[in-house]
């Protein structure tokens, strides 16, 4: 018996965890995949929005604004790349009317430090943005974040605080009980628990509809992305915005955390929740939108991928009680990463007001060491570490310079990788130009001899995903 | 700061042979760096034959190509770091590497880059659709099954005519797996016509050429693939899709000079080959800093590999020995018409120069001209010339040389 259940461990969810993870309470993280941030939290520009988008008093624009003053000091703590590289929003002939808009928009939902400006500031400080750009709307507050980190070190610190995480419980029907409730999962396991987190993304409709609440529903909207190789990282050092309309923020063209240079999203309303193709006419789109702001873009790319936002009926987004003792969060759409960390401090209010948590635990961890750390250190600090364990010298991913320490610290450390896809979105082995191109034989190894399963049983992202077919003739 | 005469990043096929010629130029403090765990490079997982027929008369297998050169270099005691990585090479030649037993650097007089290559993976292609498991570059792929024991899977469709794409279509094939077909979106292969002959026509595998990849289908591991014809722009066509039912595709999509090292040293690089751009003596822009073997550019032959890494190596020694070394004055090598690139990319007036180079394009018949300020100077007939195939020519660079060029005619 749990006294809280979290279903999803997206950054959302995973963020609930931590945050409610310093109390007195026995909590379960339940994922329905083998790895936390399999959902939007993995696959999105990673941007923290400065704040002007959203409509004045909407729910968006107030968890953005504080959402992002949280996010700088909550990557810090938890050991996660965070850079305030600022924003613009650029503008064409004719656009200045909408920038004007943004601007006093902004000013009203309070973000600090917006401004407009002419061709000649906006083409001093971004030389490669289009010459057709007439102004713009610059927000020095504005960030870029490792998405996927973020929900993975929350989900660790909670972990390293006593919350349990379970991977690939699918949660297929909510039974009431006498205390609270029964959380029944595809695979056959069950949970109970007093009270329920939603935090479910695309799926928070079909979660809240399973106690009764039939009031909104979630739609998904497909984003494809380019990720272009860190040669071309530097191409812009902000964030580059167009004109927003009504299906999004339009096509961006961003430096990542991590030093490439990323590329989307389109916008597309679609059915199907598990609908993560890209397709031809896609990736052209992002490639003609990222020239149309930033002409000289190389499409240098390393991979293409397909997020999948989470729209609420609302067009807002949707925090309710579905149920006594059950918060749902849904439609966390963008500026979803951006209020993430407001969204878990509500969590956590919400929480301490309907009694669920009250005590603080003593010595409750707060901190985490970032999971690819070594190539940070200086040579003192890299010797040091070697000195105490040589596998922190030994180099196996190395078009990121990933050790074997650092990978097989992301096996055992919490939350622990189960798959090669898992590793790599802690430590970024296989993240680089060669995608994995060498480094994948060894990671399924260590996986392997970590999980105590034979190599032919690793699996990319869980089941199904296996690699190999079976051992070659004389190996049978 | 540690000194070394000559360090050498690299211990495959040009890494070896470097640093056996470096010695024997009379330079006996090498040192050897590999971040494998063992000598020998990507040869190791090569276990087919068809290695050392130009170096040695005979057909080796990769691992015993390697293991000829491994013995040099053990014989002559050259010491060698493994399971070490270089992490930065600077321009005055301070070699920084880091293993288990800490992080070093090595101040070194000489230099030999010798890092090899890499695959150009699927996101480089951008192929729309899922993705799944079962997509592999070939030289996974070849690691997995001949040196992990595990097959990549058994029904396959390979992308691209590179040879380790030919090469693995035959050792799936032997390995009981089913090759549906090898794409290659260009109109002809960029494999050696061995390879074509004895990897797909012996087994009947399909070659489609003009060919693409243009969706890949499968939610956990690949289910499918869809092929389509492309035009002369190698835009798909329409209407000309083919449906794969498979659970694996393999890519041979191109081989990247694995350069990061070479461009944090500061060396000017060649943009058509992704490598150094370097002199006779394959000495980059970098005064002691010298590229040999696949990093240089990609070769078709690992003979090659070890013919221009004992010239670098020679280089090298020469380089420590003669404290009055200084650069030759050098001019530059044209790819004139037909011809993709050269190496060396510049020749000293005065010597006799051999020159490699690859053509843009497929055609028959064809003659290669050397020309020294416009003046023809050398000259050779090819049947066929192919992109795949790697060729030389041989010539006289006169004293007062200004420019050469490299041209072909039909």
């Amino acid at each position: 018996m749990y006294d809280i259940i979290i279903i999803g461990g997206g950054v959302v969810g995973a963020l609930c965890a931590e945050a409610l993870s310093k109390y007195e309470a026995n909590i379960v993280l339940l994922e329905a995949a083998s790895d936390l941030a399999a959902g939007a939290t993995g696959a999105n520009s990673g941007i923290v929005h400065a704040g002007f988008d959203a409509k004045t008093g909407s729910l968006k624009a107030k968890f953005n604004v504080r959402g992002a003053k949280l996010m700088p000091g909550l990557c810090k703590r938890l050991g996660v790349g965070y850079k305030n590289n600022g924003s613009l929003v650029i503008g064409f002939s004719g656009d200045e009317e909408q920038l004007a808009e943004l601007y006093a928009r902004g000013v009203e939902n309070g973000v600090k430090e917006l401004s407009l400006i002419g061709k000649e500031e906006l083409h001093a400080l971004e030389p490669n943005v289009s010459p057709e750009a007439v102004a713009a709307l610059y927000a020095p507050t504005a960030g870029i974040v490792c998405p996927y980190s973020l929900a993975i070190a929350a989900a660790g610190v909670a972990m390293d605080n006593g919350v349990g995480l379970e991977y690939d419980c699918r949660v297929t029907a909510i039974e009431k009980t006498e205390n609270g409730y029964k959380a029944v999962c595809e695979n056959g396991r069950s949970f109970e628990a007093k009270y329920i987190v939603n935090a479910a993304g695309l799926h928070s409709d079909d979660i809240a509809a399973l106690v009764g609440d039939r009031g909104f529903s979630v739609r998904p909207r497909k984003g494809e992305y380019i990720l272009v190789d860190k040669t071309q990282g530097k191409t812009v050092s902000r964030t580059v915005f167009v004109c927003p309309s009504a299906m999004g923020k339009g096509i961006l063209v961003s430096p990542t955390f991590d030093g490439n240079l990323i590329l989307g999203p389109t916008s597309e309303d679609v059915d199907d929740k598990e609908n993560r193709q890209t397709t031809y006419e896609g990736l052209q789109k992002v490639l003609e939108g990222a020239r149309r702001s930033v002409p000289c873009v190389r499409a240098a790319a390393i991979t293409s991928f397909t997020g999948l936002r989470a729209v609420g009926s609302t067009g807002d987004f949707i925090i309710r009680k579905s149920a006594d003792n059950f918060l749902t969060f849904a439609g966390i759409e963008s500026p979803g990463l951006s209020s993430a960390p407001a969204l878990a401090e509500y969590a956590e209010q919400t929480l301490l007001a309907d009694g669920a948590v009250s005590k603080i635990k003593n010595g409750y961890k707060t901190e985490r060491r970032p999971a690819k750390f070594m190539s940070e250190l200086s040579f003192d600090e890299k010797n040091e570490y070697i000195k105490k364990d040589p596998a922190y010298g030994r180099i196996v991913c190395r078009c990121e310079e990933v050790t074997e320490g650092e990978i097989r610290d992301a096996l055992e450390n919490n939350p622990p990788a189960k798959t090669v896809d898992a590793v790599k979105r802690r430590v970024r082995a296989g993240m680089g130009r060669c995608q994995g191109g060498f480094c994948s034989p060894v990671v399924i190894g260590m996986i392997a001899k970590s999980l105590n399963i034979p190599y032919g049983q690793v699996t990319k992202c869980g089941e199904g995903s296996f690699i190999t077919t079976g051992r070659t003739k004389g190996d049978q | 700061m540690i000194k070394r005469d000559i360090v050498i990043v690299g211990a495959g096929p040009a890494g070896l042979a470097a640093a056996a010629a470096a010695y024997d130029a009379g330079v006996k403090d090498i040192l050897l760096i590999e971040r494998d765990g063992k000598k020998g490079g990507i040869l190791k997982q090569c276990i087919h034959p068809g290695f050392g027929l130009h170096r040695f008369g005979c057909e080796l297998t990769g691992p015993e190509y390697a293991e000829r050169y491994i013995r040099e270099v053990e014989a002559r005691g050259i010491e060698t770091l493994t399971n070490t990585f270089v992490i930065n090479v600077s321009k005055d030649k301070v070699v920084t590497y880091q293993n288990g037993d800490g992080i070093f650097s090595v101040q070194a007089k000489a230099v030999i880059l010798a890092m090899g290559c890499r695959e150009r993976p699927r996101g480089a292609l951008n192929i729309p659709g899922t993705r799944p498991s079962g997509i592999f570059s070939a030289g996974t792929a070849q690691r997995l099954i001949n040196i992990e024991g595990y097959m990549p899977g058994k029904s396959v469709v390979i992308l691209g005519s590179g040879d380790i794409g030919l090469i693995m279509a035959r050792r799936l094939t032997l390995e009981g797996a089913k090759v549906h077909a090898v794409c290659e979106i260009m109109p002809y292969s960029g494999g050696l016509t061995r390879n074509i002959e004895q990897c797909l026509n012996d087994f009947g595998i399909p070659l489609l050429l003009s060919h693409t990849v243009t969706k890949i289908h499968g939610d956990k591991r690949l289910t499918g693939v869809t092929v389509s014809k492309v035009d002369e722009q190698r835009v798909p066509i329409e209407g000309t899709e083919i449906y794969f039912d498979c659970d694996t595709l393999l890519l041979s999509v191109g081989l990247i000079p694995e350069n990061e090292l070479t461009e944090k040293a500061g060396v000017v690089m060649d943009r058509v080959t992704g490598g150094a751009s370097v002199d006779a003596e394959r000495q980059t822009s970098v005064d002691g800093i010298f590229a040999c073997g696949n990093v240089l550019h990609v070769h078709d032959l690992v003979d090659f590999v070890s013919a221009e890494a004992e010239l670098a190596g020679q280089s090298a020694a020469e380089y420590v020995k003669n404290s009055s070394y200084a650069k030759r004055p050098a001019v530059k090598v044209e790819a004139g018409d037909g011809i993709r690139y050269t190496v060396p990319q510049t020749v000293h007036p005065g010597d006799t120069a051999e020159i490699y180079f690859r053509f843009s394009d497929v055609s028959r018949s064809v003659t290669v001209t050397a020309y020294a300020d416009g003046v023809e100077k050398a000259k050779k007939k090819v049947p066929r010339a192919a992109p795949g195939e790697m060729q030389k020519i041989k010539l006289t660079v006169p004293e007062n040389c200004e420019h050469v060029r490299i041209g072909m005619s039909k």
